[in-house]
């Protein structure tokens, strides 16, 4: 890092000497000495950059909030409007992260454990919902499940209609979420010593005791980080669920939809309180899943 | 010598497998319950991911490969194209520099906060697309924070491009950092160390030495970064004012066709952005494939 703007703080000059002799008891508190250069260039240029794309913004966001007063926020999370909306999106995240709870962990176990053709192009498919734009798969969805779609046109005759509907808006979590449980607990799977599995059965465990009993529990909290994970992507999904919902308001209109509603209608208040919530909420879940991980590590020396 | 027994007893195995009917392993299911499984896992699959794609493809050529290639060179779908590669020309390498230098400072040092670090580099993974793209609006847009001064300045933010290259820039802030940290961090500071007590400048050990190591880790966040920039939604909508031939992205245009007449017209944009998605896919698992043992085991991403 041979900058001149970093000035004094750069240690390129001094070469393999460990800069012991300047360094300052307040910096070695901070930064441990080493002889790899270019720290105060580095962490400086990351954490200005930081702030200024992420941190600063989100914190007028906040800042926003707290002039919307706590009058005006409770106003606007209890609207009638606010609250259909707030039912669907965690309703609908919590069914889709469930039924992706279910099936992530089939395939996960599928793809360690069973070999066939095939096996590899199926595994890179999973990630397909995190490579695929969301306005395609909105796009694709609500043609498929739309009344005369491929697979829309199975269910018409039994008077289901999936896009356009709240269920339309399961569908899409389903899709965005589905790689999430997968690729949490396909790695502890890996991980798994056989042996264990040997000596419940020889212990004389049935195959269904052994994975119930032995195997499911390791895999909990990995399952849980794949879940929280899942659910949290689910709620803030926007691109491809407005494509299928059919975005009627009290029924199929989702959080982040109302956000755009009102911010199109210069509504910012009442757009900051709902984004906010939602911030908030999210917060929430990543500590979740950084108190899951670290849970897991103490208890099972591993973290998901 | 031990290569040698290895392979006979596979080989004595090999023979003897077929005559004596080896009892089931009690490590793996009865063959039914695992065709069972894979069948409820494939059909799964086959419904939720197989179907969409194939049917992206089918919708976009339904008019023929002419009225394909039509829709795909409509003015308004070119402009929308340009947008594109435009802002994920200008966002990823932006997330680049970042993403070295916070892994540099991250793995190659150690300071107080660095897990706090860490994670606030993660952050915004767990933020919606819309409340990215709301943020920028509240700071730049016209009655933002710093909405007046902009204005009285003649600088535009929100529904142009600053605006939408800074809502990707904030999407896919993490992906280049979040796959170079683990990676660095693996590989500890010893050659760069062996490099500075050599004599090189701290530009020539990350230059000669430490590019070197992580360049596949990197290009591999670069690939990720690079399709999620090119196929934001949420927040680019939020900012670009999706305004015809300027400010559309790809993403923005699929959604304005898809409320038009003919509808295979959004499938043909679609289609690029899903063909953008498989050689995403497919460069993706080459390179975990061949170059998967200089990689960190990558985390699921977003």
């Amino acid at each position: 890092m041979s900058s001149a703007a970093n000035g004094g703080r750069a240690r390129r000059s001094r070469g393999p000497h460990p800069p012991s002799a300047g360094a300052s008891g307040q910096r070695a508190w901070f930064h441990k000495p080493s002889v790899v250069p270019g720290f105060g260039l580095t962490f400086g240029f990351a954490v200005t950059y930081l702030a200024l794309v992420v941190l600063v913004p989100l914190g007028v966001l906040l800042l926003r909030a707290t002039g919307v007063g706590w009058s005006g926020f409770v106003q606007t999370a209890l609207d009638p409007r606010t609250l259909a909306a707030l039912r669907l999106t965690f309703g609908a995240s919590f069914a889709a992260a469930t039924i992706n709870a279910v099936f992530g962990v089939l395939l996960a176990w599928i793809l360690v454990r069973y070999r066939f053709p095939g096996r590899r192009l199926l595994d890179a498919a999973i990630d397909l919902p995190f490579a695929l734009p969301t306005a395609v798969a909105g796009l694709t969805l609500a043609a498929l499940y739309s009344r005369n779609g491929w697979i829309g046109q199975l269910f018409a005759p039994l008077g289901i209609r999936i896009a356009y509907t709240p269920l339309g808006v399961g569908v899409a979590l389903l899709f965005v979420s589905l790689p999430f449980m997968v690729r949490t607990v396909q790695p502890v799977i890996e991980e798994i010593d056989r042996e264990v599995e040997e000596a419940a059965a020889t212990l004389g465990a049935t195959r269904l005791q052994t994975v119930v009993r032995v195997v499911l529990p390791s895999l909990v909290p990995a399952m849980l980080t794949g879940y929280a994970l899942a659910f949290a992507r689910a709620i803030g999904e926007y691109g491809s669920v407005i494509f299928v919902a059919g975005n009627q308001p009290y029924v199929s209109e989702i959080v982040p939809l109302l956000i755009v509603f009102r911010l199109e209608e210069f509504n910012y208040p009442a757009a900051t309180a709902i984004a906010t919530l939602m911030l908030l909420i999210s917060f929430a879940m990543l500590l979740f899943v950084n108190l899951v991980q670290a849970w897991s590590r103490r208890r099972f020396g591993y973290g998901s | 010598m031990a290569a040698e027994t290895d392979t006979t007893a596979v080989a004595d195995r090999g023979a003897a497998a077929p005559a004596a009917r080896r009892p089931r392993p009690v490590t793996t299911e009865t063959p039914l319950t695992r065709a069972l499984l894979l069948a409820v896992g494939l059909a799964y699959l086959a419904l939720f991911l197989f179907l969409p794609l194939a049917a992206v493809f089918t919708e976009a050529l339904r008019d023929g490969l002419d009225g394909y290639l039509a829709s795909i060179l409509e003015p308004d779908t070119l402009a929308a194209i340009r947008m594109t590669l435009l802002v994920a020309a200008l966002a990823v390498p932006c997330n680049v520099v970042f993403g070295i230098a916070a892994a540099w400072a991250v793995a190659k040092h150690e300071f107080r906060g660095r897990s706090l670090f860490v994670t606030l580099i993660d952050l915004p993974f767990s933020v919606s697309p819309v409340i990215a793209g709301l943020v920028y609006v509240l700071l730049f847009g016209s009655s933002g924070v710093l909405g007046a001064w902009l204005q009285s300045h003649g600088i535009t933010v929100i529904f142009a491009l600053p605006g939408i290259v800074l809502a990707t820039i904030f999407v896919t802030f993490p992906f280049v950092a979040r796959e170079l940290i683990p990676l660095m961090q693996e590989q500890g500071t010893g050659d760069e160390e062996a490099a500075v007590s050599l004599g090189a400048s701290g530009w020539q050990t990350f230059r000669r030495v430490t590019l070197p190591n992580v360049k596949w880790g990197l290009l591999y966040g670069v690939l990720l970064c690079n399709a999620r920039a090119m196929g934001e939604f949420g927040a680019v909508a939020v900012v670009s004012g999706r305004i015809r031939g300027e400010t559309n992205t790809m993403p923005l245009q699929v959604e304005i066709l898809s409320n038009e007449f003919p509808l295979s017209a959004a499938f043909a944009v679609a289609s690029l952005l899903a063909l953008l998605a498989l050689l995403t896919l497919a460069l993706k698992t080459f390179l975990e494939w061949r170059y998967g043992d200089e990689m960190s085991s990558s985390q699921p991403g977003h």
